[in-house]
């Protein structure tokens, strides 16, 4: 909870700081509306169904980026991981595949599925599945012999030292590339919104506030919020990495 | 008594052709139930690659082993294996108990059973009451009576030992000796323990094996006669276990174990002597130092073919030592 409150000095901080900009004229109002401004259409645009429609639009599409992200990231990483030929033989391509952002694709996907849902999801699935990808098949490499040596040597066969050993060896580092997805995921699916113009979602709201008479304020209100539901997505995810892995944030802590 | 291990003709190589290693050449030793027998040998000279091929761990590329009359392949239900890194042997993210009560879950044990089980085996180990606890929040002795009683809670016929207690301090080793010998008496295994520490294979052991140099070859096979019941003190003082020790010492001193091992005669002492100079070890005086490696300085400086002077005790030696082990 301190680290939490401490966060949010900083964050607070990083307000004032931009509101005391605006105000002594630092930066131009007509560039950037000073942070009360925002502020009050924010806690406005909360009361609008329209605009919370679109951040609903944009939290589901993420959620369901993400879960399909996990589940072909991970069994494909698990695969990968403890099959080193397969691993090999894939590594050009996914080396190939990985640094193409996924806004590139856009006019691809456009063409190909067109700008509803499904392609925003489809963006931030490719996305958001290599963090996953690479950390569990980096978790299975990092596996200690010992520790698959003493599953073996207490009779568990391959498969069940595969589950009941290797897994959750690598659940952790399976976790972090998880928490780090979500973060690639969220700005896939605003980014997409934005570009492809997509009908509904916070990058669309974005758009339209942009494009309708500078509208700057509801810019960057929504912009705000994208930030703070990035911010509440990781903590909530470090908090539950910490309770769920404590023992491999002590085994680190031992080991250095 | 009947034999429990049978070892007999055990090779393996790592590699092929030209660049394979051979690192167990024709080793044959049985082990009599419900003995305790201690395996020495100077560092990498193949000890954990033998216990890793009695265990199954590995296919030996040569030679059997059996365990009761029944050929190895692959680990087999009533082997149970202690390694020398507690904390990777260990699983983290499990409790005490769930580790210990880990072999059980692939037999046939109720729950219940298994829970009481550990708890048994947990306390004939000194760890009541810690069953709650993850292994990292013991210390290192204890992590390592985890182990032991992990290995014992599926009542193994043989228990191999691989330097169980080399990453423990000295006090907490002397404690685990005594547990290991204790379990031993009181659930009747037979135990096949590997260390490279001579003082600690004769207080241990019912049974000491010398091993050679890479390729592991048996150079002696000691009985220790020292009485049942043992003592930190007083039987590491006894004459018995004086000359014991000073027998291992002497033999892992000879020229059969620093060269690779052909010969097996296990009369040292006579044939060191002569071959004292082209081999670079010391022979006569070692076996007082027991320890090994003390007091030879002047010595080796004479008998060693040294290049350059030879600046402190021993340093001829323990550098020609630490060549031969890793070529």
């Amino acid at each position: 909870m301190r680290t939490f409150a401490k966060g949010l000095t900083g964050l607070l901080g990083f307000f004032l700081l931009w509101e005391i900009a605006v105000q002594a004229g630092v930066l131009p109002d007509y560039w950037v509306p000073p942070a009360s401004e925002v502020a009050t259409t924010f806690v406005t645009l909360l009361g609008q169904q329209e605009f919370l429609l679109a951040v609903i639009a944009t939290l589901l599409a993420w959620l369901i980026s993400l879960g399909v992200a996990i589940a072909v990231g991970v069994p494909a990483g698990l695969l990968l991981g403890s099959v080193p030929a397969l691993q090999s033989a894939s590594r050009a391509l996914i080396e190939f595949l990985r640094p193409i952002p996924a806004v590139a694709l856009v006019p691809l996907v456009m063409v190909t599925i067109g700008s509803g849902p499904d392609a925003k999801i489809t963006l931030a699935v490719y996305a958001a599945v290599w963090p996953i990808l690479f950390n569990t098949i980096y978790a299975f490499g990092e596996i200690d012999p010992v520790l698959l040596d003493s599953a073996r040597a207490s009779g568990a066969n391959r498969r069940q030292s595969l589950t009941w050993v290797a897994l959750p060896h690598a659940a952790p580092f399976i976790f972090t590339g998880v928490r780090v997805a979500a973060s690639i995921a969220l700005i896939a699916v605003i980014s997409v919104e934005y570009i492809a113009a997509s009908e509904i979602g916070l990058g669309r709201y974005i758009l339209e506030g942009g494009m309708n008479n500078g509208h700057l304020d509801q810019v960057m209100a929504g912009t705000v919020l994208a930030g703070l539901a990035g911010w509440a997505i990781n903590s909530a995810l470090v908090g539950s990495g910490r309770k769920l892995f404590r023992w491999a944030d002590t085994e680190e802590r031992a080991a250095r | 008594m009947s034999t429990m291990l049978e070892v007999s003709g055990l090779t393996h190589q790592y590699g092929r052709g030209e660049r394979a290693h051979v690192a167990v050449r024709d080793l044959t030793f049985t082990v009599e139930s419900g003995q305790l027998a201690c395996i020495v040998g100077p560092s990498g000279c193949g000890k954990s690659t033998l216990l890793r091929c009695i265990s199954g761990l590995i296919p030996a590329t040569g030679g059997s082993v059996r365990l009761h009359g029944d050929e190895v392949s692959g680990v087999p239900d009533d082997l149970a294996v202690v390694f020398q890194d507690y904390s990777r042997s260990l699983f983290p993210w499990l409790t005490v108990a769930k580790n210990v009560e880990f072999p059980l879950r692939w037999q046939k044990v109720s729950k219940a059973d298994r829970k009481r089980r550990a708890e048994e085996v947990l306390e004939s180990v000194g760890l009541s009451g810690v069953g709650k606890k993850y292994p990292w929040q013991l210390s290192g002795g204890m992590q390592q009576r985890v182990s032991i009683a992990r290995a014992l809670v599926s009542r193994p016929a043989l228990l191999l030992m691989d330097e169980p207690f080399a990453s423990v301090d000295a006090q907490t080793r002397g404690e685990l000796e005594d547990l290991t010998r204790r379990v031993q008496r009181d659930l009747g295994s037979t135990i096949l323990l590997v260390t490279h520490d001579i003082d600690e294979s004769v207080y241990l052991a019912d049974r000491v094996l010398v091993l050679s140099k890479s390729p592991a070859a048996i150079v002696a096979d000691l009985d220790i006669d020292l009485p049942d019941d043992r003592d930190q003190i007083t039987t590491r003082e006894s004459e018995q276990f004086v000359s014991l020790r000073g027998e291992v010492a002497r033999l892992l001193q000879s020229p059969q174990v620093q060269r690779t091992g052909e010969a097996d005669t296990t009369d040292a002492a006579s044939e060191s002597e002569s071959e004292a100079s082209d081999a670079g070890a010391t022979a006569d005086e070692a076996g007082d130092a027991a320890g090994a490696r003390a007091d030879t300085g002047p010595h080796a400086a004479t008998e060693a073919d040294s290049d350059g002077p030879t600046g402190t005790d021993g340093t001829a030696e323990a550098s020609d030592e630490t060549a031969t082990a890793r070529s």
